[in-house]
This record gives structure tokens, C-alpha cells and sequence, in this order.
């Protein structure tokens, strides 16, 4: 197996006390696996940011925007958004390598039974590319993200308008009209997909639909938090 | 809706424009500007795009035929699995649901140009020798030949005569090289030698994209969307190109040229294989061992540092280069610094930055910097050491070629580190000396044990000042 990344050959130390035991294949070597953060530490509870207050201040803005209660109730992010996680995500996102999304797979599906294990009936749905996007790069990374979890995956979800928001400020954003389109309800736990923890703005959109269609309570996982 | 014509019926008006832009490439579709009935109309031969084989794949496109270079993608337009080039996939994905084309319509005829070059500069003795070499090549559709010419030989003016020729032949023109900030630094230059001639600079990010000029200034990647395209090929620094490590660059290096062809070696540091064909007389070569400016290359010194891993761990300048830099005979040249890592280069700034201003050797901490190959800011950078803004710049090996400055001293701190094999430690010293107004300057090699590489170095630069002429 060669480094995903680096495509160096990644050598595995057999030593006596591992030989007969199925080692697991490493898609990274480890010089590579080092460049990437793994979040610990003190994080707010909502949006997985880096922060001493339980709940953020953008997260209490969010709140306070919505009357009160956030339609999304956790966000969970695996990685800081450091400069080789922006080369990984260009390279796999809009370079369109396809394979090195599997970099991510042995934390992302670790982290998840960690931190999601105990809720029951819970529903995997990834953030949909829209169609264009989806014509150029052939494969949605969220939705592989998604397939990558032990849980059910439905994808629900159809982009009515594009991804590009970027000229809009937060409150344009999610006072603009939802994205999102559902193809059917779920009256489940359901657990957001998608690459990247941003704003929250396009989770929320999300999590809003999802729960005005029965939903009874939305969880956001995602792979970085930007 | 006009129905589009077919190419049996006649050519449509446009057709000069579509061989112009299209034949000689090798293209995805996506790359290919035309709305589909126009894209139907015309001559576009599809190619696969990758090769299955009985046990390994081959990307049309780069050469791949590394298994971990290919993997599998769900595509979602078939929905089916695919394999797809995970080698080239910074020049667009290649995937094999994706035919490459090649526009097999009549290629395109260049324009004849009486008198292209308006550049009115004089060459020395040995630069005309070479320019006349390199004109009888190119008159004579020889297939190669190789340019041995020492740093600062003025190697570009050199190259000018034979592209005139060229050009007057109606020949189509590629100077590749491995570096972006090359080919940055030679568009200005062929642009003003050339005014009236189509010239674009491509590479990653480039402004010219299309590739439609007479005269194309490249990095080497960028010669895979090209098939027969070029007349005369110059590959500027061939030692510096992966050549030995990256099969696909020759592959794609020949695939760009026409069947008749003049390819143009550049080099000052040739490899061993050059040098090998050279002794046994089996490449044309011409040798230019003098600058342009007529003064030999300046001769590195090496000074010995015991211990000097100790300063260099907490990323500290060593006494020794600290005297150096006090002592240096001409305090006004600038300091130019290589050191082994990214690492080195980033913290090595700010212990040197604390170091010159207690030493008031600078007054404003901005006068220092460092560079790499992946800092965004490096042409910035480059642009403000040019400029003299700044005094001292922290360098990896990234500006070892390429780059002119008019008045540096030269120090390499661990000199013994295996980046610095020969050719790098000549291409250093290259950077001192390189104007008529300044034309010595300072080498130090900072090292704890000299090694084959800084002997050779050293050798080779005398050994080319004595073939100028220059004795020791
Ligand atoms: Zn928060
Ligand atoms: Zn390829
Ligand atoms: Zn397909």
C-alpha cells in the first residue's frame, strides 16, 4: 500500500506481538498522518469549535436567531481545518480525487461510534452537491463521508440552488431561501453529513427542513471544522 | 436552429480559428470551448483516455503506469465504477468515461515573420559562436543539440537568433522549463525580443490558458496537452527536470514535438548521462564557459564549522557565518542564504532577524525574509529582494536556478546536506556575480565535513573558468 498522499510505500512494522493479528491498512504514512489535527480539547458542544464557553458566541447568536432553541442540537468535527487538510480537500474535492477520501475513513468512522454510539435509529444524511456540481465531479464527498458510518445512509436531500453563497453574510444567507428540497420525510434521528463545519448556515438550513417534515431531532457530523 | 454542416461539405469560416486553437493538442472535452453541435461538426478524433492492461493501466494522457497512481471512481453520470489518472489529475481529471481528443482536422500554418526579433542588444564572441550553432541547428532540422553555458552566459540572448530563424520559417516554438518562476521571468523578456509575435506563459494558475501562441513558454506539465504541436523545442535546465524519476515529462516532452523537429538543450550543470554522450561524441553540444559580462565564476570558499548541528537544531546562525556576514569585503551586496529545509528557512529568519538588528547590521526587521517552493508569497518576495527592499533572504533550494540578482553574496548553511548535491551547489554559486556592474561576489559553504558533492562543485567551477581561459 502506498501513502495516499505522498504515494511513498508505507512499510509495516510487523513485530512479534502484532504478526497474527489482522493489521489494518493504513492509507496514510505516517509522516503524512502527522500533518493532520485531530480536534481535542475544550469545544463548544454545538458547533465542535475550539472554545473555553460551552456554547460559543456564534452558536448563542444562532440561538437566539431561531427564538430560541437551535435546530441543530451537536455538530461533531474530526479535523482542524489546517493547511494540509485545505491542500487534501482541494486535491479530493475539486481536483476530483476520489480515493483520498478514504485518508479519512479509520477516524472518521472511529470518532463516530464514539461520540453517536448510543442513539438509537439514527439516519446518516449527506449535504447534496447541486446538479451541475454533481455533472462536473461525478461523486458528492459528503456522501461518501456518509457511507463510511455504520448506520443507515438516505440521501433525501436535492440542492435546488447552487453552492455559491460566499457573497452573502451569514444573515443573508439563512434569511435567503432553503437550498434544500426533500424527497421524503424521515421521523428519525437524523445525523447531517458533509465535509465542512463553515458557518453552520447550510446544516441549518438542512436540519430546519428535515424537522418542519417530522424530523424529530438533527445532529451534524462533519469531517472539519473550518 | 442552423443545422451544423459537416466537415465533408466544406470548412466552415471559422475553421482557421479552430485549427489554430485546437490542432497540435490533446484535450478533455472540457477543455474544448465549442457548444456541442459546433464540437460534432468538426474533426475531433476521440482517444481512450486510459489503457487497461493485462496487469498494469496506462493514462494517454501522462504515461502513468503505477498501480497506486490509479483508483477507482463511482461515477455518477454512468453509474458505473471507472479508473481514473491520479497522477495528471492536477491538469483535469482523466477518467476513462472521458475520451481525450486530438483535432485530426489540417494543422494549423503559422505565420512567416521577415525580420521577428526586435531586440537590439549585441552578443559577445562566445554567445555569437553559440547563436550561430543554435541557428544551424534549427536551419537544419538537426534533432538536438545541447547548450553547455556557465550561470550568467546570457543564455537567453543566445537562444534569440535561432528563434528569428525559426519564425521566418513559419515554425512553431516551445521553451519548456521546470520552474513557474521561470517562466514568468522569460515572458516579459521573449515578449520584448519578439513584439510582434503571439508569445503566452503557461503553467498552474497561469494567466494564458488556451495555448494558442506561436511562441509557447511552458513548465513542463503543461506539455501534456500538446501532441505534435512544436518545430523547436528548447528545454531550458534539462538537469533540473525529473527526467530520471518522472517518465512522463520525456514522454510528453517528445510527444509535443512534429516528426521534424530541432529540440535545444539548455544546461549549465549537465547529468551524468549528458556528460557521458558528450565525452563519447554521441550529442552535438557547444560549450559557452563565460559570462556574458567576461569575468570567471566566482569560486566558492568552504569553511569548516565543528559542532555545527548544535546552533543549527535551535535553528541559530553559526559564529563562523555570523563573522562572515560582518566581514564580508562589500558590506553593500545583499545576503543571499540557502539552508537545507522549509523549517530552517522559517525559523532561521527570526533568530537572524533578532541577531542583525541587535547588531544593527539592519535597522528594520522587514528587511529579512524567506522563501520556499510552496509560499505563496515567493514572487512577491523574489520581486522585493530584486528590488532591494530587502537585504537578507532565507532560501531553500527553490531559487538555486532561474533567478537573477544583480548584487549578492552567496551562504549555504549545512552545505553537506544531501539537497545540495552538485549541480544545486553550482547553480548557487551561479547567483553571485551576475552583473557587469558587480560582477564577483561572495560563496561560502558552511559545513561540519566536506563532502563529494561541495568537491565537485568547486571542481567544475574552476574547471569551466579555466576552459574560459581564466587562470587560477
Ligand atoms: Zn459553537
Ligand atoms: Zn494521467
Ligand atoms: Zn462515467
Amino acid at each position: 500500500m502506498n501513502c495516499l498522499w505522498c504515494d511513498e510505500e508505507i512499510t509495516s512494522d510487523v513485530t512479534w506481538s502484532n504478526v497474527a493479528l489482522p493489521t489494518k491498512a493504513k492509507s496514510l504514512c505516517e509522516g503524512c498522518e502527522k500533518e493532520l489535527t485531530v480536534l481535542n480539547g475544550s469545544r463548544c458542544l454545538r458547533c465542535s469549535r475550539v472554545s473555553e464557553e460551552k456554547i460559543c458566541k456564534d452558536c448563542k447568536w444562532w440561538e437566539h436567531y431561531m427564538g430560541g432553541e437551535d435546530v441543530l442540537t451537536a455538530n461533531y468535527s474530526v479535523f482542524a481545518y489546517n493547511e494540509r487538510m485545505q491542500d487534501m480537500i482541494a486535491k479530493w474535492k475539486y481536483r476530483g480525487d476520489y480515493q483520498i477520501g478514504f485518508a479519512f475513513q479509520g477516524r472518521f468512522t472511529q470518532l463516530f461510534k464514539k461520540q453517536f454510539n448510543d442513539i438509537k435509529n439514527i439516519v446518516a444524511v449527506p449535504i447534496p452537491l447541486s446538479k451541475e456540481r454533481m455533472n462536473e465531479r461525478r461523486f458528492n464527498q459528503a456522501e461518501m463521508l456518509a457511507h463510511f458510518l455504520p448506520i443507515e445512509v438516505d440521501s433525501v436531500l436535492d440542492r435546488v440552488h447552487g453552492e455559491k453563497q460566499s457573497k452573502k453574510n451569514r444573515y443573508q444567507r439563512l434569511s435567503s431561501e432553503n437550498p434544500f428540497k426533500l424527497q421524503k420525510a424521515i421521523n428519525k434521528p437524523v445525523i447531517l453529513v458533509d465535509d465542512i463545519y463553515t458557518t453552520g448556515t447550510t446544516l441549518r438550513h438542512a436540519a430546519r427542513l428535515l424537522q418542519q417534515h417530522g424530523c424529530p431531532i438533527t445532529y451534524a457530523y462533519t469531517l472539519i471544522r473550518g | 436552429m442552423k443545422k451544423p454542416s459537416s466537415p465533408a461539405e466544406g470548412l466552415p469560416p471559422s475553421d482557421q480559428v479552430i485549427s489554430k486553437n485546437y490542432s497540435g493538442k490533446l484535450l478533455l472535452r472540457n477543455e474544448i470551448r465549442l457548444e456541442e453541435p459546433q464540437f460534432r461538426a468538426l474533426p475531433f478524433t476521440p482517444i481512450p483516455s486510459i489503457k487497461r492492461k493485462t496487469f498494469s493501466h496506462e493514462c494517454q494522457r501522462c504515461h502513468n503506469q503505477k498501480k497506486s497512481l490509479f483508483a477507482s471512481i463511482p461515477c455518477s453520470s454512468c453509474q458505473k465504477t471507472h479508473l481514473y489518472c491520479r497522477k495528471c489529475i492536477e491538469m483535469g481529471r482523466i477518467m476513462e468515461c472521458e475520451p481525450l481528443y486530438e483535432c485530426s482536422g489540417e494543422s494549423f500554418h503559422w505565420p512567416r515573420h521577415e525580420a521577428p526579433c526586435s531586440w537590439d542588444g549585441t552578443l559577445t564572441e562566445v554567445q555569437q559562436q553559440a547563436a550561430d550553432r543554435i541557428v544551424h541547428a534549427v536551419k537544419n532540422n538537426e534533432r538536438e543539440l545541447l547548450v553547455w553555458a556557465v550561470c550568467g552566459a546570457g543564455k537567453t540572448e543566445m537562444l534569440f537568433q535561432g528563434i528569428s530563424e525559426a519564425l521566418k520559417d513559419g515554425k512553431r516554438i516551445c521553451i519548456a522549463t521546470p520552474r513557474a518562476d521561470v517562466v514568468r521571468e522569460l515572458k516579459p523578456r521573449i515578449q520584448q525580443a519578439f513584439a510582434k509575435v503571439s508569445v503566452q506563459a503557461l503553467y498552474g494558475g497561469s494567466k494564458d490558458k488556451d495555448g494558442t501562441a506561436q511562441v509557447i513558454l511552458a513548465t513542463t506539465h503543461q506539455l501534456l496537452r500538446f501532441k505534435h504541436a512544436f518545430d523547436l523545442l528548447i528545454i531550458d535546465e534539462i538537469d533540473a527536470f525529473p527526467f530520471h524519476k518522472d517518465t512522463s515529462l520525456p514522454f510528453a516532452a517528445n510527444r509535443a514535438k512534429k516528426d521534424i523537429h530541432t529540440t535545444i538543450y539548455l544546461t549549465a550543470t549537465p547529468r551524468q548521462h549528458h556528460r557521458l554522450q558528450i565525452a563519447f561524441n554521441k550529442l552535438p553540444h557547444i560549450f559557452v564557459p563565460i559570462r556574458y559580462h567576461g569575468h570567471p565564476l566566482p569560486v566558492p570558499s568552504t569553511k569548516m564549522c565543528y559542532s555545527l548541528k548544535k546552533p543549527l537544531t535551535k535553528y541559530m546562525p553559526p559564529r563562523s557565518f555570523m563573522n562572515w556576514i560582518k566581514q564580508r569585503k562589500n558590506q553593500s551586496r545583499q545576503i543571499l542564504i540557502f539552508v537545507p529545509t522549509i523549517k530552517m528557512a522559517e525559523k532561521m529568519k527570526e533568530n537572524l532577524q533578532k541577531i542583525l538588528i541587535a547588531d544593527n547590521m539592519i535597522k528594520d526587521p522587514k528587511e529579512i525574509d524567506f522563501v520556499h517552493a510552496e509560499d505563496p508569497k515567493r514572487e512577491e518576495k523574489v520581486q522585493q529582494f530584486r528590488a532591494k527592499l530587502l537585504r537578507v533572504l532565507l532560501t531553500t533550494t527553490i531559487l538555486e536556478r532561474g533567478v537573477t540578482f544583480p548584487s549578492v553574496d552567496v551562504g549555504v548553511l549545512d552545505s553537506g546536506d544531501k539537497v545540495f548535491d552538485e549541480a544545486a551547489l553550482v547553480q548557487i554559486a551561479g547567483r553571485a556575480g551576475r552583473s557587469s556592474d558587480d560582477p564577483t561576489g561572495e560563496v561560502v559553504f558552511f559545513h561540519d565535513g566536506r563532502t563529494d558533492a561541495m568537491v565537485q562543485a568547486i571542481q567544475s567551477i574552476k574547471k569551466m573558468n579555466r576552459r574560459g581561459g581564466f587562470i587560477e
